[in-house]
């Protein structure tokens, strides 16, 4: 398993290598030159030429790519173009909103998929059954702003229950119960969405693990069915959702754009649409890259766990 | 008998059992597909929907930007579903977005599709570097969270309908390359393929004769959940204001306005109806594709 792991690690870094490629060109495919920001519009073409040579935007693309990567090493992520300040600041005011609605919207639903799919599974093509495949199925096609403009609708606009956005009330205290408040409707998005994408594998996973043999030794040597399906299957079937919320790391980034925008949660997702609209290319290049890698961790964790978990698995 | 002639005999009479044999698979595949009642349901939706799509000018009332008299009027008898905030009416606005996410639908699924196929292809047949230079490309694709770099291309390279079709492809294609890379992989130690490479045929029709047809069922299973994917993501580009831009209406669009609590709480006629429309044609191809994924698991 030692080997594994360093094998994992071993190929890790040249895909590291090839996303920070990647992750400079697509910006250096932007139409003009990142100096038309920050010019004087008197200033003469002589000029911004002496500019563009000090700046050294007239190396060779490769050059301009390993000065980028040096910075980068050394933990420095420029200065945004719309509001000056240096990126690792603004990335690190707005990355505790996003973490705790993540960690949120997971929590609740995995507490709302396993059991789902685990009472489906056992209780196969029953009413129940039917029900979480209609959950299912709807919790993965309903679009999360349509989603997030009904719940608006409903709870914030005419039941007068929660409010509308934001994290905490402006100018009001920031207490527990007012946050808690604030999280709920974003929650629900996010976790509806994820919920509907787990519920069938849990399904699954644990359909293939009630069919297997030593689940019929454990009942005929008089396991209760309760402990049968609760301690016997369940270890087993709850192996792959492991691999499952690892994979949800790059669907949370994506989802957290558009919740957030809808709810005016400020977390990356928000940070990352204002700079794409403002065309502030060195916070959009540094969210991209940490957004990658952070995917990248979670994958080869994942794997890591995985194989921790799941003994049978064969290393080759 | 000569080489050639038991080549010719081996030929003809396994393209005439494959015929019986393809022909029976298909009728199977076909009635499985038909015990999915929501599957059918969805088929016939998405049928519907593309006949729309077709006919467009023949069936809206009026021109989607066509400035038809009351602003912002609700649901009346002259525009069905009422008007926006700029007199349009909201029913041929919803007709003609049908199009828009149709040829999004279905030109990403193409593009990447064939894309995506090749590379599973190459990658497993040759193996070796070739397999492990593919495969880390892939991975690389596959770890930019798909939203946020969608969001970033398309803002470079500027939101059009072809070119959110590109970018939304460019991010699609890992999932069918190491989906076809698996089959192809598992289909390459079988003895009929071992029985080609022996006869000495092409690599090309060994690929796209021999192995291609026996990974057809996953790749048009995905190929649909994709399509509902695609459906999806472009109308929260558009909902975002980086997708097919106004006046053209799109789903994702006509809901932009919805984020003005005036408009959210009074003129839900102006929302509902393109949330409606997203939410049942996505939930119809992915009912499609469950039907197809069920009738294609030779374990059912």
């Amino acid at each position: 398993m030692f080997t594994y792991i360093l094998r994992r690690i071993f190929i890790f870094i040249p895909v590291l290598i090839g996303i920070t490629i990647i992750n400079f060109f697509i910006i250096n495919l932007a139409p003009g030159s990142p100096i038309d920001m920050y010019l004087d519009p008197n200033a003469t073409a002589e000029s911004i030429e002496a500019e563009e040579e000090a700046l050294g935007l007239n190396d060779p693309l490769y050059v301009q790519y390993f000065r980028w990567l040096g910075l980068i090493l050394q933990g420095d992520l420029g200065y945004s173009m719309s509001s000056f300040e240096p990126v690792s600041q603004l990335i690190g005011e707005r990355i505790m909103p996003t973490v705790t609605l993540g960690i949120t919207s997971i929590v609740v639903a995995l507490i709302i998929a396993i059991p789902m799919g685990v009472i489906s599974a056992v209780k196969q093509n029953s009413k129940f059954d039917y029900f979480v495949t209609g959950f299912s199925f709807l919790g993965i096609s309903i679009p999360n702003f349509f989603l997030g403009l009904a719940l608006i609708y409903i709870f914030a606009v005419n039941l007068n229950l929660l409010p509308t956005g934001g994290m905490t009330t402006l100018g009001g205290d920031a207490g527990l119960w007012v946050r808690t408040l604030h999280i709920i409707l974003p929650t629900i998005v996010l976790a509806t969405a994820i919920a509907g994408r787990k519920v069938r594998y849990v399904r699954a996973s644990m359909l293939d693990v009630l069919n297997q043999d030593y689940l019929r030794t454990a009942r005929a040597k008089g396991v209760h069915e309760f402990w049968v399906t609760n301690k016997h299957a369940l270890r087993n079937a709850l192996i792959p959702i492991i691999t499952i919320v690892g994979l949800e790391i790059p669907l949370l980034f994506g989802g957290a754009i558009i919740t957030e925008q809808i709810f005016q949660w400020p977390g990356i997702g928000q940070l990352t649409l204002q700079s794409i609209l403002s065309r502030d290319y060195p916070t959009i290049m540094a969210i991209n890259l940490i957004a990658a890698v952070v995917v990248l961790f979670c994958n080869l964790l994942t794997d890591i766990l995985y194989s921790i978990a799941d003994p049978r698995i064969k290393y080759n | 008998m000569s080489e050639s002639n038991i080549q010719t005999i081996k030929s003809s009479s396994s393209t005439m059992f494959d015929d019986i044999k393809s022909q029976n698979q298909f009728r199977q595949i076909i009635g499985k597909f038909m015990k999915h009642k929501l599957a059918v349901a969805g088929l016939i939706f998405t049928l519907f929907l593309l006949v729309i799509a077709v006919l467009v000018p023949f069936i809206t009332p009026y021109s989607p930007t066509e400035v038809t008299g009351n602003f912002a009027a609700p649901p009346n008898s002259e525009n069905w579903l009422g008007t926006d905030q700029l007199g349009r009416d909201i029913l041929s606005r919803l007709i003609y977005a049908t199009r828009i996410s149709v040829i999004v639908g279905f030109g990403t699924v193409a593009v990447y599709v064939t894309f995506g196929t090749i590379i599973g292809l190459l990658s497993a047949y040759y193996g070796g570097w070739v397999d492990m230079m593919m495969m880390r490309i892939t991975d690389m694709f596959m770890a930019f969270p798909f939203m946020v770099v969608i969001l970033v291309v398309v803002s470079i390279v500027g939101p059009s309908l072809p070119s959110i079709i590109f970018v939304l492809a460019l991010f699609s294609w890992p999932s069918i390359a190491r989906l076809v890379r698996g089959s192809v992989l598992s289909i390459k130690q079988s003895d009929y393929i071992k029985a080609a490479v022996s006869l000495g045929y092409s690599t090309p029709r060994i690929l796209f004769k021999h192995i291609l047809p026996n990974a057809t069922g996953p790749i048009i299973v995905n190929g649909t959940f994709g399509l509902a994917a695609a459906i999806l993501t472009e109308s929260g580009l558009s909902f975002l204001g980086m997708g097919v831009q106004p006046p053209t209406p799109t789903w994702g669009n006509m809901l932009t306005e919805a984020q003005s609590i005036s408009v959210l709480s009074s003129q839900p006629w102006l929302w509902v109806p393109a949330g409606l429309m997203i939410l049942l044609t996505v939930l119809a191809v992915n009912f499609v594709g469950d039907g197809l994924r069920d009738a294609f698991d030779p374990k059912q």
